[in-house]
């Protein structure tokens, strides 16, 4: 598939002063589900009781790698209160993935409701459905499990030794062309740009350094809990909290061979979701209940279960190469990543292949090699998680272009900048790194990155930076990354509306879009409202139940504002035409015709240039009762093969303490260029959100594995993110840009901002001491580590 | 057993299990802006008052609260009457996903009630102890020091 750029792409620049005529969109409306949120009224998926509701718990594996040899669920099952014990003999074998992508989905169908071989600690062994939570708990303990006990792969290096443990040795799993179960390769990619080798052989240096990130945990407020009954018609309904309730149908019935149009999936609020519930990871299991007893059924998981066996983001070892020229010129790049991707193959390929996606393009290069591998281990299983290979990337690139800068004797912002791609520049690797398959072609119309290091720059004192203290045990440094990410997944993303008139004027608004707590039910409001010319209260949303409201993929890819919004505005823009003809047609009957292209739409009336008007309200109840009777509605759906890039430039400065080795940010910047943002709270919040959890990502979240697999930090006392006394002081900085693509000229917002801290920081920390770090968290272990053996080399030099 | 206790400033008889904690019981009862995070204690999204003071009501025995008052979200305002400080976390965007927002409300409660002009510090102080994965804490901290204001206001 190639789609030609389109010859009259302009950048947009020039429709900027449009910004200033809207009257919804670009304003800080009060979020259409701030106040019951707050008043503790917001209705979440566990917040409803059904009368004799069954309650699951879960046996999960003990064992990183194990076959069931036997499982004997009869004493659990006469145990109190127990109505079935679900596990591998008594369910369906159907291979699948939890990842909650587009049809079909990217990822390896590895994975059955119950594995017969588990393949970490925490995966699916059985689950108990009892009466109450409690006696469901007590039951678990009355499985007997037999375990053959197989050597596990706990290091993603081990996973390709030649002869390691096959961990996916059953025949049904299978994936794309590149996937190999039998060496462990859940994902691989091979791209080159250009001729690699012939610009490396020109650059004056060539430099190449190793970099390692973490396991990260989304932490999500709420856990993952799903809600399942049949209703008056014996159709499943599933109340869950996701992030794609229509792949969520689509994997159910295909798992559960149960027609997928006797079944409605709700997502009420959900407690936040990251990517983490952008997994078809429970519902499979009380819905299964729910059938096969005709009962309410819950499952909710524990926060230890959450950490041990949901998911995580990728870790990966990534090496970075590039070729420059004496003067800063950037002429090759090269990529290469190992991604461990845990026991199942979760989104393996395409978080891999965001992580050289979002990096690579943002400099420009004569040319670019990329090339990963993502193993299978024996650990937890990693998956979607907000920035999506991004903020793994961005660690290895932005750190890297300090270190050359560094061996060039350039300032590292200077460095960037002659190098970042800019407006009207192609992106040299779209092309080659698809969701799966070829992607579209992409060129850079709205771009403010210059613009976003500039302001960036001047606000966080960048000057000062030659004069900061590096003198006593108190070190200060300041650091600096570009970012990129994308709006969308381009040629896959689909979101669509339904807009609806009511007698009144108001509108009723259903959108598939998933509001997860990003703030869609607002912007999309606020994009319905500026186009049909109504204040925000007069649109009523309703978002994402497969029964009532038309499709969209999901609350992911930040796509929901750029994708969604732009099909809001097809079909208000639909509706706006219906009433303009209505009111020329009740004008008309009256004897006095006009031509409907000569009205327009104002607070709320159709208008002639006379100054003449009919309010909606009129328009509605004429179309339901009097003339030309009908309901005024519309639809739209969205579609596009363009991605254009929201770009950010982040800055921070420390404090590390090199008797202890913790560092301390003190202040943070992070200047995003987001296109118009829709409603500038959100943005900042959306910025400051996903900006402190990588802040987690950069100084103290980690998994810790025992040496048998185990997860031993499986609570918040031992698994540390950021809290209100660890966030530095903060300023978000909306850079304006107008991006022709989006909805009144948006682009996304949501991840970008977890992609910058990782780098920010550990530049910052080299400045402060002149270590460079190349692998996350910078816990005070580590710095203090470092810090020591550098105390110790300088003194063996000045002795010797 | 039997626990008598005051809810929201209404005086109520509850049944409880022994091992079952707060949060159950208030659940139990309707009150579900009482949320579960973590049940352990760490998370925030369980807090209640307990004579006027902020228990995570997930490790606090329902049994416990016998004899004592405990004040729940749903008891700090309704939708016609909105407590300044439910007012300021929306003004101030504090509300993402929502899930953390019913304990940080909770605890700004107290604090306020002891400490009228909080420090920016203050507030971090008291928001430690609620997890909340979307806001990044920044909005939410302000919110509590625009609260001290409208609570004020509210008070002359
Ligand atoms: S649910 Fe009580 S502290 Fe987390
Ligand atoms: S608003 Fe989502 S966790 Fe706080």
């Amino acid at each position: 598939m190639s789609t030609p750029i389109p010859p009259n792409w302009d950048t947009g620049a020039d429709s900027l002063d449009r910004i200033d005529s809207y009257q919804v969109v670009g304003r800080n409306e009060t979020r259409v589900d701030a106040l019951k949120l707050a008043q503790g009224r917001g209705s979440f998926t566990d917040d409803i009781d059904l009368p004799g509701m069954l309650h699951l718990k879960m046996l999960w594996s003990p064992h990183a790698h194990a076959r069931i040899r036997s499982i004997d669920t009869s004493a659990a099952e006469a145990m109190p209160g127990v109505v079935m014990v679900l596990h591998h003999g008594n369910v369906s074998r159907i291979p699948y993935t939890t990842a909650g992508q587009g049809h079909p989905e990217p990822s390896p169908y590895d994975q059955f409701i119950f594995p017969r071989k588990v393949r970490f600690v925490g995966d699916r062994v059985a689950c108990v459905a009892a009466e109450s939570a409690v006696q469901a708990a007590r039951a678990l303990a009355k499985i007997r499990v037999e375990y053959e006990v197989l050597e596990p792969v706990l290091d993603p290096h081990d996973a390709l030794r030649p002869g390691a443990p096959v961990i996916h040795d059953e025949p049904e799993a299978f994936g794309l062309p590149d996937y190999d179960k039998a060496h462990n390769i859940a994902a691989a990619m091979h791209v080159e740009h250009g001729d690699v080798d012939a610009a490396f052989a020109e650059a004056d240096l060539v430099l190449e350094r190793e970099y390692s990130v973490p396991y990260q945990h989304h932490a999500t407020a709420e856990p993952h809990i799903a809600i399942t009954w049949l209703d008056e018609d014996q159709r499943l309904v599933v109340r869950v909290a996701t992030q794609v309730p229509f792949h969520s149908r689509r994997i159910l019935a295909r798992i559960l061979d149960f027609p997928l149009h006797r079944i409605r999936v709700v997502k009420p609020r959900v407690g936040g979701g990251f990517g983490g519930k952008q997994e078809i990871l429970l519902e499979d299991l009380p819905a299964l209940v729910t059938l096969r007893s005709g009962r309410p059924a819950r499952l909710c998981l524990t926060r230890a279960e959450e950490l041990a066996s949901s998911r995580t983001r990728h870790p990966q070892i990534l090496s970075w190469k590039t070729g420059v020229m004496r003067d800063g010129t950037l002429v090759a790049q090269e990529l290469r990543v190992l991604a461990n991707t845990g026991a199942y193959g979760a989104h393996a390929l395409t978080v891999q292949t965001c992580t050289a996606g979002k990096t690579l393009p943002l400099y420009k290069a004569r040319a670019y090699r990329f090339d990963m591998k993502t193993v299978y281990t024996n650990l937890p299983v990693a998956g979607a998680f907000r920035g999506y290979g991004g903020p793994q990337g961005f660690v290895a690139m932005e750190c890297h272009m300090d270190e050359v800068a560094e061996k060039l004797g350039l300032d590292p912002l200077e460095f960037r900048r002659r190098n970042l791609i800019g407006p009207g520049h192609d992106n040299a690797l779209a092309q080659a790194l698809g969701e799966g398959k070829e992607g579209p072609p992409q060129r850079i119309r709205s771009c403010a990155i210059q613009e976003c290091i500039d302001r960036g720059k001047a606000a966080i004192g960048w000057d000062r930076r030659d004069r900061l203290r590096s003198t006593g045990p108190i070190r200060r440094g300041i650091g600096m990354s570009c970012l990129m990410h994308g709006s969308g997944i381009p040629g896959v993303d689909m979101g669509s509306a339904h807009v609806k008139l009511n007698e009144d004027g108001s509108f009723n608004l259903h959108v598939g879009a998933t509001d997860i707590g990003t703030g869609s039910d607002t912007i999309l409001s606020q994009i319905a409202a500026e186009t049909l010319a109504v204040p925000l209260e007069k649109v009523v949303i309703y978002s994402s139940d497969t029964d009532h409201t038309p499709f969209d993929t999901g609350a992911y890819a930040s796509s929901t504002t750029f994708v969604s919004g732009a099909a809001v505005k097809k079909a208000c823009e639909g509706v706006a035409r219906q009433l303009r003809e209505a009111a020329a047609e009740m004008w008309r009957v009256e004897g006095d015709p006009c031509t409907p292209e000569d009205l327009h739409l104002e607070r709320g009336a159709v208008r002639r240039p006379d100054g003449r008007s009919l309010s909606y309200g009129e328009i509605c109840l004429s179309t339901f009762y009097t003339h030309d009777q009908h309901q005024i509605m519309d639809h739209g759906s969205h579609m596009t093969f363009e991605c254009p890039p929201p770009f950010a430039a982040h800055f921070a400065e420390v404090e590390v303490d090199t008797e202890t080795g913790a560092i301390r940010v003190l202040r943070y910047v992070a200047a995003v260029d987001c296109g118009v943002p829709i409603h500038p709270q959100s943005c900042e919040g959306q910025t400051e959100g996903g900006v402190c959890t990588s802040l987690g990502y950069a100084l103290s979240e980690d998994f810790i594995f025992n040496d048998a697999g185990r997860l031993l930090n499986d609570t918040y006392e031992d698994y540390k993110i950021p809290t209100a006394l660890d966030v530095p002081e903060f300023e978000t900085i909306l850079v304006r840009s107008y991006e022709p693509a989006g909805p009144y000229g948006a682009k996304s917002v949501s991840e970008i901002p977890t992609d910058g801290p990782g780098p920010t920081i550990a530049n910052a920390v080299a400045h402060a001491l002149g270590i460079r770090f190349r692998s996350l968290p910078l816990t005070p272990e580590k710095v203090r580590k470092a810090w020591l053996k550098k105390e110790e080399a300088r003194q063996r030099e000045t002795e010797a | 057993m039997k626990i008598h206790l005051l809810v929201n400033g209404e005086p109520r008889e509850w049944e409880c299990e022994v091992h079952e904690f707060l949060t159950e019981a208030l659940r139990r009862h309707g009150l579900v802006g009482t949320k579960r995070g973590c049940e352990d204690g760490a998370c925030g999204a369980c807090a209640v008052l307990l004579d006027g003071r902020e228990v995570p009501s997930c490790i606090v025995l329902a049994a416990q609260a016998d004899g004592h008052e405990i004040t729940t979200i749903e008891g700090l305002g309704d939708p016609r009457h909105v407590h300044p400080i439910q007012a300021a976390f929306v003004a101030a965007t504090a509300v993402q996903c929502g899930f953390c927002t019913p304990g940080m409300v909770v605890a700004t409660k107290e604090l306020l009630d002891h400490n009228p002009t909080p420090s920016a510090a203050d507030a971090r102080r008291r928001l430690a102890g609620h997890y909340c994965r979307c806001t990044g804490q920044i909005k939410p901290i302000q919110a509590v020091l625009d609260a001290a204001e409208r609570v004020k206001g509210a008070q002359t």
